[in-house]
């Protein structure tokens, strides 16, 4: 690791107009991911800017919404008594998701912004396009297991590594954003993006800009859900596939679905297809399965993840009748 | 063993507490630190290294490579094992054998400098084309030494048999890494090279050190006090100590080198790659008649590694007919060495798995199969068992697993929308001693002091050696102390094999015995016992007594002191006896496992693991339960989730991190239990104990495959058990 610099910042304000000045800084938070990307040398920044002083912290709960500060621990927001009772899909995505040493660190920004787990872009001998752009994609044709069923490019196929997100998209997350140029608004499921020609782009945050918060509508969707983790081990493992599906179930019959995906694409696959489906559906495991098949139309595999055009339906078949079943 | 049975681990607490003071945290006066820098290629040359801006960088101390390395004195003498190669010669000259291979070692004044100057040296290479899978190179094996084919009655008779099985099995790479990393701090003091390093036995470093640098093994000074776990990648002398010397050397000043995790899986073996064919036949009625196995291993390409992979089918049945061949073949990696329960945790995968699919071409209970065959004597060296359990194994771990809920079907039991699955497998292994010496003391303060250069990865040796020296001297085990883990003291063996209480159990054992009656004629002497003879005297309480006057005694701090000494001692060295050589000794152990299988995710969960063994007399139950525990945790993740993944385009690790390299966690297991036979053997040594270390590990992974394939009817040949081989794989 090379030698930085570390600077404070205590307001959203003057950690933008801090990196503004940066050719080579960077935010940290919880650093659970980018100390381990700068100890690797797969990014080494002049200059890190700790934003763990702003007051970005709080969890708020507003009329019709709640709003999450990007500073908010994972395990402050995963063990939050109204977050639990309101929000259950998030709760249980991120209680999926590291070790609670980790959750203890990692803020709900970082866990945004975390990179792919793909082993190439880890090792800066390898080729990997979303390291070193045009360097070529070592895990085409490589290793993978871990990778993209969905949205994948002849770049790069690497899949976003988080579990919060995956339930963000589910329940249509706002993301707010401050920058040199003003505030914005992203919708969550618009936050991630695909890899296309420039997979060295995670997502659409600017140049320079920083999450301050992010906000879910109220919803009905607190009893009928399930977040399902398939992975290797039973903790402290990334997902092969995970179901995020939330239920809105009157009278045997379905109002309203909400269901995406981890593990399969280069941001949270978010299934509006097989939740237009779902509604009016009267709950079966037939109807499950048909929804699921639906989701799973377009998906190709790689070789390694092979495996994830029968465990997709799969799961999804599964994560909904265990959320129908609650 | 009946007082001391049950001690709490000896250095428990200086462990759990942080004071227990391991290789790399050793104070130091003006250390400096060093790191490896690896190749980037598999195999080829170094065409050149820039070094400059590294040495340049501040505060570095030296860069050596190839280049500038000043060679040791034994890099150009003859090789020692020709037979078996020879180690890699660090920094000898240009040629790349291996991906990660240590090109270039750093060192500077601080941690921080050093690993960025690291950072800063670029190669290029010459690339030759590498082999990293063993399937393209399987036929190219050739026979080693040290592992002739062997033949019983018809070689392949197994083909003639009313009911025949061949299949073939596979273990992946998988690595050792233990929590505390490969570690070394290394000085000089003249030409005498002194090493706190991690090593499984002190005497093989210091005799490994001694032929690289062509001086005497006495004048190479090794510390290897506490270990934080090693499963046998400390039983070599592996390149980055002897760098690690030549720096420190090179600087005149001491060096330390800890290995990144990431090296840990390329630089310092591994179990390797293997491929297994087995050939079973029996008659219609469950007799088996013939069995053939035959393995094809990796080796690296400049030493040959060899294990007992195929060993135990030579006598773990009752069988006329039997046939191993073992072969090994060159690649370009590191070399391998033994992992826990080492070749036979790889051997038993294949033959257990096997004799679980014939028993179920036979329509028969697997253990009811195993008992029809059960081996009175071993075939192989046609002597008799000095002990053996196993049938009590095998009934115990039934009645524990609930065995009777079993159904031979697969598939047919379900709890909820879990296939439900119960399997089995067997383990063995020798059970050897080894020369020891150990020096027992009483001390002036009536303390027992034992001291030993054998060390204790994590088994519990220390309190093995205390439980020995209290139980036979009678003194509580709060006044025994142990001097272990480093050279300078009474030779003690390698750690490995299983053997350790063994040798320095029995050494402690005769030590002690002759400490006593040292101390008993001492007392003959005294005033308190003058013309006592010494047959009536006993010591016990840490006191000497007449048997026939209960009122004499006469403490062990007074006879000391009544004779001006600061302390009375025994060296001796123990070995096994000529009578142990007729017989045949080995411990015993049986795996068997509960799983629950969701055939949609391929999900496996582990609901209870049932470990039994026979493993002659259990000195500690503790220490002795922790084995069994961590060597059947050891089997799950063999079974289920480890393997070093290559790309063989570039012949290098994917998953060289414990993110993606798997191993289990606490959640993974839901229940787990111990039961030891706990009867004494009787030859194997004064205290009637056999090994434990590896047969803890041996059968758990087969035990697994069975388990899963009673639950779900697929049988999985090639390890590890992932969900998509359990779900079925279709391509679009």
């Amino acid at each position: 690791m090379k030698n930085f610099q570390i600077i404070r910042a205590l307001s959203s304000k003057s950690a933008v107009s801090s990196i503004a000045k940066e050719n080579s800084a960077m935010f940290i938070a919880g650093g659970t991911n980018l100390v381990d990307l700068m100890k690797k040398n797969v990014v080494s920044p002049d200059k890190l800017i700790d934003i763990n002083g702003v007051d970005l912290k709080k969890i708020e709960f507003l009329t019709g919404k709640v709003s999450i500060g990007a500073l908010a621990k994972n395990s402050q927001v995963a063990e939050d008594q109204l977050i639990k009772e309101s929000y259950p899909l998030l709760a249980l995505a991120l209680a999926a998701g590291a070790s609670q040493q980790i959750r203890h660190m990692a803020t709900v920004g970082g866990n945004m912004l975390q990179r792919t787990r793909c082993s190439y872009f880890y090792n800066p001998d390898m080729p990997c396009n979303k390291r070193v752009p045009k360097s070529g994609c070592g895990a085409i044709g490589g290793a993978n297991r871990m990778h993209a069923i969905f949205g994948a490019s002849d770049s790069c196929i690497a899949v976003h590594p988080s579990d919060m997100c995956i339930a963000l998209a589910a329940l249509d997350a706002t993301v707010f954003t401050e920058g040199p140029k003003g505030k914005r608004e992203i919708r969550f499921t618009d936050f991630h993006r695909l890899p296309g020609n420039t997979p060295e782009k995670d997502n659409t945050l600017l140049d320079k800009e920083i999450i301050t918060s992010i906000e879910i509508p109220n919803n009905n969707f607190t009893k009928n859900i399930h977040y399902l983790k398939v992975r290797d081990r039973s903790s402290y493992a990334f997902a092969l596939i995970s179901v995020a599906a939330g239920l809105d179930i009157k009278d045997n019959t379905i109002q309203d679905a909400r269901l995406a995906m981890g593990g399969v694409a280069h941001k949270p696959w978010r299934l509006t297809e097989a939740e237009e489906f779902l509604k009016g559906k009267t709950v079966s495991e037939k109807t499950f399965r048909q929804a699921a098949d639906l989701a799973m139309k377009g998906a190709r595999s790689y070789g390694d993840n092979d495996f994830k055009l029968t465990l997709g339906p799969n799961a999804i078949t599964e994560a909904l009748t265990i959320a129908a079943s609650k | 063993m009946s007082k001391t049975s049950n001690i709490n681990r000896v250095d428990g607490f200086a462990k759990v507490t942080g004071s227990a003071t391991y290789s790399a945290e050793y104070k130091t006066p003006g250390v400096a630190y060093a790191c490896l820098v690896g190749s980037t290629i598999a195999k080829g040359r170094i065409k050149s290294i820039d070094t400059k801006k590294a040495e340049w960088a501040p505060g570095v101390l030296a860069v050596i490579t190839h280049l500038n390395v000043d060679k040791p004195a034994g890099y150009e003498q003859p090789k020692k094992r020709d037979n078996l190669g020879q180690p890699l010669q660090i920094f000898k000259d240009d040629t790349i054998r291996y991906y990660d291979q240590p090109i270039a070692l750093v060192v500077a004044d601080t941690f921080e400098r050093m690993q960025y100057a690291a950072s800063l040296i670029k190669a290029e290479y010459l690339k030759e084309e590498h082999t990293t899978q063993l399937e393209k190179v399987r036929d190219n094996g050739k026979t080693p030494e040290r592992a002739k084919d062997y033949n019983r009655g018809i070689e392949n008779g197994y083909k003639n048999a009313e009911v025949v099985l061949e299949e073939e099995y596979t273990i992946p790479t998988e690595v050792h890494n233990p929590m505390e990393l490969a570690n070394i701090i290394a000085k000089w003091n003249g030409n005498k090279p002194i090493l706190y390093t991690k090593s499984q036995g002190v005497e093989g470093t210091r005799k490994s050190v001694g032929n690289v640098f062509g001086i005497l093994p006495e004048d190479v000074e090794v510390h290897s006090e506490y270990l934080g776990g090693a499963f046998g990648m400390g039983l070599h002398t592996w390149p980055y100590e002897i760098a690690a010397l030549i720096a420190s050397k090179k600087i005149a000043r001491p060096v330390k080198l800890v290995l990144h995790r990431e090296q840990m899986f390329t630089n310092v073996g591994f179990r390797p790659y293997t491929i297994q064919k087995m050939g079973l036949g029996a008659t219609k009625d469950g007799k088996l008649t013939g069995l053939t196995h035959e393995a094809i291993a990796q080796t690296s390409n400049y030493e040959d590694f060899t294990e007992a992979t195929v060993n135990m089918s030579r006598f773990m049945y009752d069988c006329a007919n039997v046939s191993t061949k073992y072969k090994i073949v060159e690649m370009d990696t590191c070399t391998p060495i033994w992992m826990r329960g080492p070749g036979e945790a790889t051997g038993s995968f294949a033959l257990e798995s096997a004799i679980d699919e014939l028993a179920h071409k036979l329509n028969m209970d697997p253990i009811e199969f195993r008992k029809r065959n059960h081996a009175e004597k071993d075939q192989e060296q046609n002597k008799p068992w000095s002990s053996k359990y196993l049938l009590e194994c095998y009934d115990a771990g039934m009645e524990r697993i609930g065995w009777k809920e079993r159904k031979n079907k697969p598939a047919s039991v379900r709890e909820g929308e879990w296939l439900v699955g119960y399997g089995m497998g067997t383990g063995t292994f020798g059970s050897y001693r080894n020369p020891t010496t150990v020096k027992a003391k009483f001390l002036a303060d009536g303390s027992l002091l034992l001291q030993c250069s054998v060390n204790d990865m994590g088994p519990g040796t220390a309190t093995m050696m205390t439980a020995i020296g209290a139980e036979i001297t009678g003194l509580p085990a709060e006044k025994v102390i142990i001097e272990m883990g480093k050279s300078g003291l009474p030779k003690g063996p390698t750690q490995g094999g299983s053997a350790t209480t063994s040798s320095v159990g029995s050494a402690v054992h005769d030590a002690c015995n002759l400490l006593v009656s040292k101390t008993l004629g001492l007392a003959t002497e005294n005033e308190t016992f003058k013309n006592t003879p010494i047959a009536d005297l006993s010591f016990g309480n840490g006191a000497i007594s007449s048997k026939k006057d209960t009122k004499k005694s006469l403490s062990l701090v007074s006879l000391l002191s009544a004779n001006k000494l600061e302390e009375l001692a025994v060296e001796n060295e123990s070995k096994g006896s000529e009578d142990a050589k007729k017989y045949s000794i080995y411990s015993f152990s049986v795996h068997f496992v509960k799983v629950l299988v969701n055939p949609n995710l391929g999900k496996i969960r582990i609901a209870h693991v049932v470990s039994c063994a026979d493993i002659g007399t259990v000195i500690n139950q503790k220490t002795s339960a922790g084995q069994m525990y961590g060597g059947a945790v050891g089997g799950i993740g063999m079974g289920l989730m480890e393997s070093l993944e290559i790309d063989h385009r570039f012949g290098r690790a994917i998953n060289n991190n414990f993110a993606d390299y798997h191993v289990p966690v606490n959640a993974d297991i839901e229940k787990q239990e111990v039961f030891f036979v706990n009867k004494k053997d009787p030859v194997s040594n004064p205290m009637g104990t056999k090994g434990l270390g590896e047969t803890a590990l041996v059968g758990m992974a087969p035990a697994i495959a069975n388990a899963v394939f009673n639950a779900t009817g697929k049988r999985v040949r090639d390890l590890p058990i992932t969900l998509d081989k359990i779900i079925e794989a279709v391509k679009v």
